[in-house]
């Protein structure tokens, strides 16, 4: 039955992706000039000085300007299927090879964000809701309200300003692979965590903290307490896969954006990740890959709404039968 | 000995505007070992809160004020969390009106059932497994063996109370309380999970509390009952007695109410009061046909009746000596025989 359902699922998001296919493959006929200069990444000067007519008409061939708009944008989907996202002007390389490139950065971030916001998150907000009044549902609060009214720049100065400045010691800036030095990468690691991931468990408390204290009403609640279950199985075991139910369906979204990358955070420690790839892809007039990065940032989104679907109908055994 | 005995039992709700709401007032009676008690009243008037008191699950907001619960001698309102949670289960258990939520939609009703066992005694996953089937053949599920990996949403609700039966009594507890566990299911399919209920009742020699406004299902089933109004017992009797010959015009009302064919419906005059500012005196004065002066000053308290005069009950005066000792009613004037006064 999960099959069938994942399957179905599954072909329910191609006319996403096509729509999404088509909006990337517009972007760059919206911008206003020559697209062959575009995707060159020309930036202004004597054209002649910088792009070279062979190199001109290489990429004139490539686009097909002359052919139909349909034909165009057949031809860029064809490649992009086949992971040929076209070459980046400024580096020359292949855009698919930078975003896999800068891929393992963003995606370790992700996850350690996720892991630590989770980790705070979940024994916080249960806590907040068993205990509602007590110092932890306060405690819980303080930090929603602190992650909801906060700018994550602000508070990544503030720990810049306090750990890499003040008591020196972590870096800022940058990023070390973790085959290279594993110290130095939880060390950059570790500022740009705290900051996305006090945000992903601010959203993530209120949400737990809100729904436990809906289940712990429910009339299975005390099913379970008229069996003579500890508090740790009726809290642990009954209330709380139901309430991931409702959970689930939040931190999909939230993890497709973390996954996505954080661009205000990543450019401020200087994470060569790929939202700063965006970022810096855009700044150079690096079309080719600002279009890769979009589609490929587009379909993270997609696979983790899916995902968090399949999970969903994993947990509630009512789903795989509408 | 009695399996319970209720003493006196008082609980008040805090309710949020800083009053205080009495659920149920200064209640007593008895349940005896293999014994059914039929507890009736109208919504409101405190069957449940006195089901949830004796098993300790009361809202945070409500509290036993006063008075003893003694299930086999030994007093529940004084057990600790922990103490309790060794007898919920296992010495009384509880099935509830609303089969349709009070299963937990997100495990299988074998893991349901068999985690029972697993809490209350020291057992595996298989064992416990079995031991689920095997109460599932007890309340005739059929193919128990299939049902054990079904969720909740995939059984009616007839099945779903079946599910929930086959929990409360999956330890053979002493006392199980069944809190209107029929209500919410369709006449037929009544008529076959009170059938599951009382075979297993007499085959385990149950004591059962069972909760109901239905008084034609409490007539066929209770040995005794209890008529509770506005959060007190009125009248406690013998349940055969109780339908030929109410003692307390409030059960006198009651069943009068029952729609019968050929006889024209007498609905009790008026509605109940509003539990937050009771009335002084009987709580059914101001709806009792034969209130006087008495009653709307002082409280009747629930205490033994004399047997009706031969002359109207002939049928049992002989044999029920014993019992009319038990009849009970909270009145200043009680009827003396169906219909006496009217």
């Amino acid at each position: 039955m999960l099959i069938r359902y994942s399957i179905r699922r599954l072909l329910e998001t191609i006319p996403t992706l096509f729509i999404i296919s088509v909006i990337v493959f517009s972007l760059v006929l919206l911008i206003p000039g020559d697209r062959v200069l575009v995707m060159l990444g020309y930036s202004g000067g004597d054209i002649a000085d910088v792009i070279s007519p062979e190199v001109y008409a290489a990429m004139e061939i490539r686009l097909g300007v002359h052919d139909p708009i349909p034909v165009q944008y057949w031809r860029w989907l064809s490649r992009a299927l086949q992971g040929d996202l076209g070459t980046s002007a400024l580096h020359s390389i292949p855009v698919i090879d930078i975003i896999l490139g800068r891929l393992p950065a963003t995606l370790y971030l992700a996850f350690a964000s996720i892991f630590f916001g989770a980790l705070l998150a979940i024994p916080l907000g249960v806590a907040a809701a068993v205990r509602q009044g007590t110092w932890v549902d306060r405690l819980a609060n303080g930090i929603v309200l602190f992650g909801l009214v906060t700018p994550g720049f602000w508070v990544a100065l503030m720990l810049v300003l306090l750990f890499g400045v003040y008591l020196g010691w972590l870096p800022t800036i940058g990023y070390t692979a973790p085959q290279d030095d594993f110290v130095q990468f939880v060390k950059h690691l570790t500022l740009p965590t705290i900051v996305l991931g006090l945000d992903f468990a601010a959203n993530l408390i209120r949400f737990i903290r809100t729904d436990f204290l809906e289940q712990m009403r429910e009339d299975y609640v005390r099913t379970a307490r008229a069996k003579g279950l500890s508090e740790r199985l009726v809290i642990w075991k009954h209330i709380f896969k139901n309430s991931m139910l409702a959970t689930v369906t939040v931190l999909g979204f939230d993890i497709s954006r973390l996954l996505g990358g954080s661009t205000v955070i990543e450019t401020l420690f200087a994470y060569p990740g790929i939202s700063f790839l965006l970022i810096q892809s855009i700044f150079n007039r690096d079309f080719a890959t600002v279009q890769g990065v979009v589609l490929f940032l587009a379909m993270i989104v997609i696979f983790m709404n899916y995902l968090a679907d399949i999970l969903y109908a994993l947990l509630n055994p009512r789903i795989r039968y509408e | 000995m009695a399996i319970l005995d209720v003493r006196n039992l008082t609980v008040d709700f805090n309710l949020d505007d800083g009053g205080t709401l009495r659920a149920v007032d200064d209640s007593s009676f008895t349940i005896e070992r293999g014994e059914v008690m039929g507890l009736v009243g109208e919504s409101g008037s405190g069957k449940s809160v006195t089901a949830l008191a004796i098993m300790r699950l009361l809202d945070s907001q409500a509290d036993i004020t006063a008075g003893q619960i003694l299930f086999d001698g030994e007093d529940l309102a004084a057990k600790s969390e922990a103490e309790m949670r060794a007898i919920r289960g296992r010495r009384i258990s509880m099935v509830f009106q609303e089969p349709m939520t009070s299963l937990n939609p997100a495990y299988t009703v074998g893991d349901q059932v068999s985690e029972v066992f697993r809490a209350h005694f020291d057992m595996g996953f298989g064992e416990s497994k079995q031991r689920a089937i095997e109460m599932f053949e007890r309340v005739k599920i059929p193919q128990p063996k299939d049902t054990y990996g079904k969720f909740p949403h995939e059984f009616s609700g007839g099945m779903r109370q079946r599910v929930m039966i086959a929990i409360a009594l999956a330890c053979g507890p002493d006392l199980l309380i069944a809190d209107e566990p029929t209500t919410a299911l369709d006449v037929t399919i009544q008529a076959q999970v009170l059938s599951v209920i009382q075979d297993l009742q007499r085959d385990m020699g149950l004591a059962l509390l069972f909760i109901s406004h239905d008084l034609e299902v409490v007539a066929q089933l209770c040995d005794k009952v209890a008529v509770m109004y506005g959060a007190r017992i009125m009248e406690v009797s013998e349940s055969t007695e109780l339908f030929s010959s109410p003692r307390h015009p409030y059960t006198d009302g009651l069943l009068r109410s029952i729609p019968r064919r050929g006889q024209p419906l007498t609905p009790i005059a008026g509605t109940i009061f509003d539990l937050r500012s009771p009335p002084d005196g009987c709580r059914f004065h101001p709806r009792c046909p034969y209130a006087e002066d008495r009653c709307r000053r002082e409280m009747p308290e629930l205490r033994v009746v004399e047997p009706v005069a031969a002359s109207t009950d002939p049928g049992s005066s002989g044999d029920s000596g014993g019992t009319g000792d038990r009849r009970q009613a909270a009145c200043h004037f009680p009827l003396t025989g169906a219909g006496a006064k009217a």
